[in-house]
């Protein structure tokens, strides 16, 4: 059954992928922009499924450093540089809510 | 003193990479800006600022990051083939390991190392005792001396020389 | 010629990347998807900014994107051990086929 599950999962992705490389008829950037869409799908099943609050979390501190990684191939392909100042921004604010949400994390029974 | 000197430095530094341009406005706003932090907030950078002008500490700090590059991709390759494998080969557990490390900075650094190696995690520190309680992905052995040896040693002996 | 390495790179990051989304997917529980996914998201992250640096040489987007690796090398460890010490104060168990947990017992 494991297995099966496995088999499932493997096929549907390597699938989508030969599917973005092959047949889709877009330029390179945009290929790339979609497999990194299949990352933030992948975290966003996480952010709805994970059974805790800290589960949850994780997920958003991960989109938050694919956001970084989308900023930069959007400041290969444009050619324009503040695409970069955008990522140092976005890396800033996101470490600082993932503290924040860890800090939450931490004291929501401190009273026990 | 010096620890507001270094701050400058350091700020006006990253200004200059940040700009990256020799315009006479950037550079005086970058010496204004750079001089509010040092002057606001410049105690708080370090404590021993004799030990930055030590230049053995830089030679072994270039040998701890090629050391690290190295172990990061490693762990990199060895999580991509465990998450890959149909049959999940993953034993995990939470160890305790005794450091020799004292100063704050040195635990830090440790702590992050620790993060990026194979298959290790650290969750929390213990001040007092200098021990660390590091998740492992796949346990070896539970006892305190032999994990110490395993996870921490090797990178113990180099940051051990770097922060002196 | 830099262009090609520079795709190189960012296909290598974009690769790690989709591992590191596949492991939050399939592990069991908290501590080992922060695992995977600190590591693998991260050098991946770091991959794609390491062909923006060797697309651009050293020049103002070149810089910064050494300072933005340089960065998330230094914060998202420490993300990852404030959000695994959270969880276990919060009560969060480990998984049920765990070895040990000497943290629990030293409290």
């Amino acid at each position: 059954m494991k297995f099966l599950r496995w088999l499932l999962g493997f096929v549907t992705l390597s699938a989508l992928i030969i599917f973005i490389f092959a047949f889709l008829p877009v330029n390179t950037p945009t290929k790339l922009m979609l497999y990194l869409l299949i990352c933030f799908l992948l975290s966003l099943y996480r952010i709805l499924r994970g059974p805790t609050a800290a589960d949850r979390s994780v997920a958003t501190d991960i989109v938050g450093i694919l956001i970084i990684g989308f900023c930069a191939i959007l400041a290969v392909y444009t050619k324009k540089d503040w695409y970069i100042d955008i990522a140092i921004a976005w890396a800033l604010q996101s470490f600082i809510g993932t503290l924040a949400l860890a800090k939450f994390l931490e004291g929501r029974n401190f009273d026990e | 003193m010096r620890s507001k000197i270094l701050t400058f430095m350091v700020s006006f530094l990253l200004w200059m990479l940040l700009s990256f341009s020799p315009d006479w406005q950037h550079i005086v706003i970058g010496i204004l800006v750079s001089f509010l932090v040092a002057l606001s907030m410049g105690d708080m950078f370090t404590n021993e600022a004799h030990k930055w002008l030590n230049p053995r500490r830089y030679i072994w700090f270039l040998y701890c990051l090629v050391v690290f590059i190295w172990e990061c991709l490693k762990s990199n390759i060895d999580v991509a083939l465990r998450v890959l494998n149909p049959r999940l080969p993953i034993n995990p557990g939470i160890v305790k390991v005794r450091t020799i490390l004292k100063t704050e900075t040195a635990l830090t650094f440790l702590a992050n190392f620790i993060t990026l190696t194979p298959g290790t995690l650290s969750v929390d520190v213990d001040k007092e005792n200098s021990c660390l309680y590091i998740h492992w992905i796949d346990v070896k052995s539970q006892d305190v001396e032999e994990a110490s040896k395993i996870i921490v040693s090797n990178f113990e002996r180099i940051l051990k020389e770097v922060f002196k | 010629m830099n262009e090609t390495i520079a795709l190189i790179f960012i296909i290598i990051g974009i690769t790690f990347d989709l591992f590191g989304c596949i492991g939050l997917i399939r592990l069991p529980d908290v501590y080992n998807r922060l695992q995977a996914s600190t590591k693998c998201v991260t050098l991946g992250t770091c991959g794609i900014l390491l062909g923006v640096l060797i697309r651009f040489g050293f020049t103002a987007a070149g810089a910064k994107a050494l300072l933005c690796i340089i960065f998330l090398l230094l914060t998202s460890p420490v993300a990852a051990h404030a959000l695994a010490r959270g969880a276990h104060k919060s009560g969060i168990k480990l998984w049920e086929k765990s070895v040990c947990d000497k943290y629990e017992e030293d409290k």
